[in-house]
């Protein structure tokens, strides 16, 4: 399946996501932030490929812990995340959620590891009663492999022929657990005895990833049953904030796959340069909104309630 | 009325059924001519095959497909075999059930009724008899109900499956087979009967009519009858007066019922069938110090199960969990 995305806006919409987080990791790192984030910086082609096939008003996407990616390509909107994740009252959960914990339309996020599939397994159930043609897509890691409701939900996706898109988003490293330590056998080959379709890519190029998720789309929304994507990719940055134990000379090797490096040379130089200035003054511009809105909750006076 | 509990409980879902299409009912072993391990739901996957979906064995992730069935619009009521097994689900009603409303700053809602039969005397050991709704009590945004002999079950399901929020709906095990015990002319078995306002009511029996009653005597589900039986020997050999009262929602707390009876009576125990530490009574104890420290008589008494295994012999079942003798012993620690 195809859609009619020029690579000069795949770039774009790979690049706002970069930059969001890159400003994200600057203001943790100066302290005017506090709790946490965790950053696909590396990864964008995946969120960016994947969601250029679905549908904010038709399907739904159910993403985890590393999710700004997934909330910006899905839903264009910068400065509900930004303020959000600024605890300020604008976020896009009035600043109740934070960076893990996102909702707005029918995108959703969760924190906890694994439990967001049986989450999209019953929206999926749901869907299919009322409407027949959704795509729900789940974004999990390879470290929710872990989680056993992964296969039980594979299960029961298949059994009840559920319109479910689970992309598991392989960066070989689960926080600082590497893939070898976590993951016994195939990752991909864990859907078939399921009966679930499934196919597996190592690729940090936008235009690959488009027409890897373009068939798994087109097949869910076609069949309204699962499909099983896996997406080899490199997380560049630490899990969080500062947590990356990996050797640099390691992350240099991956750093000459960024997404954004392999996608730059299917474009002009000049309409990427200038693709990456509007990125930044409407960055500067959303900061500067984000910055207005007021902060949630100072009126509060005191943390527990006598009784 | 001379119906069963379980028989008034699965006329209410087939009502639900046929008033309501976007109810679904999900869990194991449903399908008819079973209906459910303890036939609560028979008779509905004949009618209604396309809304009855009986799962696999997979309860960790059923809170959850229920729990995005109910974001999206369904109403899923989730049966659970035995209560024992919602261990398995409590992440997903921790972490996402009870917290998707707040935490998504109310764009979404979770309609979700878990049904859940609890409690012992059955005989079917220490991982099938378990009074586990004290691991859901002081769990924020959760409305736990529990449906005792003295209740309507009926009206009780209709209420849950009405609310707009989660509802975990603990089903007396040891009531399914009994007809439910309700007021005909403002009495049960004598005792003067009043109920509290609201969805899910608490049911107040008093031997005295509320007049000069000796003792409040607060309990739920399973324990119900224990307590109700104690207090009926207390009175017929002793003449000591208590009210009864069975709450219908055990958390959030509605503690008007028993500081209203508590200004009479200044005496307070609570009867719960699963463990005591921190649980039912342990709640109401830090609760009603609070606000009737000046009508309190005597310290509060909690009675409940002795902490350990449920074990399997009737007899040894019997030791660990509360008796009448327990609640007549309390009752005569206060009078």
């Amino acid at each position: 399946m195809t859609v009619d995305v020029t690579p000069a806006e795949l770039y774009r919409r790979m690049y706002r996501i970069r930059l969001l987080e890159e400003r994200l990791l600057d203001l943790f790192a100066t302290g005017a932030l506090v709790g946490t984030t965790h950053t696909c910086i590396g990864q964008e082609a995946n969120a960016v490929g994947v969601i250029a096939h679905l549908d904010p008003e038709r399907d739904i996407v159910v993403s985890n812990h590393r999710c700004h990616g997934h909330y910006i390509a899905f839903q264009d909107d910068i400065f509900g995340l930004l303020a959000e994740v600024m605890g300020r009252v604008d976020g896009v959960c009035s600043g109740k959620g934070g960076s893990q914990h996102l909702c707005s339309g029918n995108f959703y996020t969760n924190g906890v590891q694994g439990s967001i599939v049986p989450l999209a397994t019953g929206m999926a159930m749901a869907e299919k009663r009322t409407h027949g043609d959704t795509v729900v897509c789940v974004f999990i890691g390879d470290g929710t492999l872990g989680q056993g409701v992964v296969y039980e939900c594979l299960n029961m996706a298949s059994l009840w022929r559920l319109p479910l898109l689970v992309v598991c988003e392989d960066n070989r490293i689960a926080q600082t657990t590497p893939r070898a330590l976590a993951i016994a056998g195939d990752v991909a080959a864990r859907a078939t005895p399921f009966g679930v379709e499934s196919a597996a890519y190592a690729t940090t190029d936008v235009l690959e990833v488009l027409d890897a998720a373009g068939a798994a789309v087109e097949y869910v929304r076609r069949e309204q049953a699962p499909y099983f994507l896996v997406l080899e990719t490199h997380r560049l940055r630490a899990h969080s904030k500062s947590d990356d134990t990996r050797d640099p000379v390691e992350i240099a090797a991956m750093a000459a796959e960024d997404p954004l490096l392999v996608l730059a040379p299917h474009l002009p130089d000049a309409e990427r340069r200038e693709i990456e200035a509007e990125a930044e003054a409407e960055l500067a511009e959303v900061a500067a909104a984000a910055e207005r809105s007021p902060v949630a909750g100072r009126s509060v006076t005191g943390a527990g309630a006598p009784s | 009325m001379s119906t069963r509990c379980v028989e008034d409980l699965n006329a209410a879902l087939v009502e639900i059924f046929e008033t309501r299409d976007d109810v679904e009912l999900i869990g194991e072993d449903l399908l008819d001519p079973y209906g459910g391990a303890f036939n609560a739901s028979k008779g509905l996957s004949e009618r209604w095959p396309d809304r009855v979906l009986t799962t696999p064995i997979s309860e960790a992730s059923l809170f959850g497909i229920a729990a995005g069935m109910a974001i999206r619009g369904r109403r899923p009521i989730l049966e659970i075999m035995f209560g024992d097994f919602l261990a398995l689900g409590f992440d997903q009603i921790v972490n996402g059930i009870s917290k998707f409303r707040e935490m998504y700053d109310d764009q979404v809602s979770v309609p979700l009724v878990v049904r859940a039969p609890m409690g012992g005397r059955r005989g079917y050991g220490p991982t099938h008899s378990q009074s586990l709704e004290k691991l859901l009590i002081g769990v924020p945004n959760l409305t736990v109900v529990a449906a005792s002999e003295f209740h309507d079950w009926g009206a009780l399901l209709h209420a849950a499956v009405d609310s707009d929020d989660p509802v975990f709906f603990i089903e007396s095990k040891i009531a399914y087979g009994k007809p439910a015990r309700r007021p005909a002319g403002g009495y049960v078995d004598g005792w003067a009967v009043r109920e509290t306002p609201g969805p899910f009511p608490a049911v107040r029996l008093s031997a005295s009519g509320f007049a000069d009653d000796q003792v409040t005597i607060v309990t739920y589900g399973p324990a119900a009858p224990i307590a109700m039986d104690a207090a009926t020997e207390m009175l017929l050999e002793d003449e000591v007066f208590s009210e009864v009262l069975v709450l219908g929602r055990v958390h959030p707390l509605d503690l008007a019922p028993i500081t209203d009876s508590l200004a009479r009576t200044g005496a307070l125990v609570t009867v719960e069938e699963g463990g005591v530490t921190g649980g039912f009574g342990a709640e109401i104890a830090a609760q009603v110090q609070s606000t009737s420290w000046s009508d309190l008589r005597h310290p509060v008494v909690r009675i409940g199960a002795r902490d350990g295994i449920i074990p399997s012999a009737p007899g040894l079942e019997d030791e660990a969990l509360p008796s009448v003798a327990d609640v007549v012993g309390a009752v005569e620690r206060l009078v």
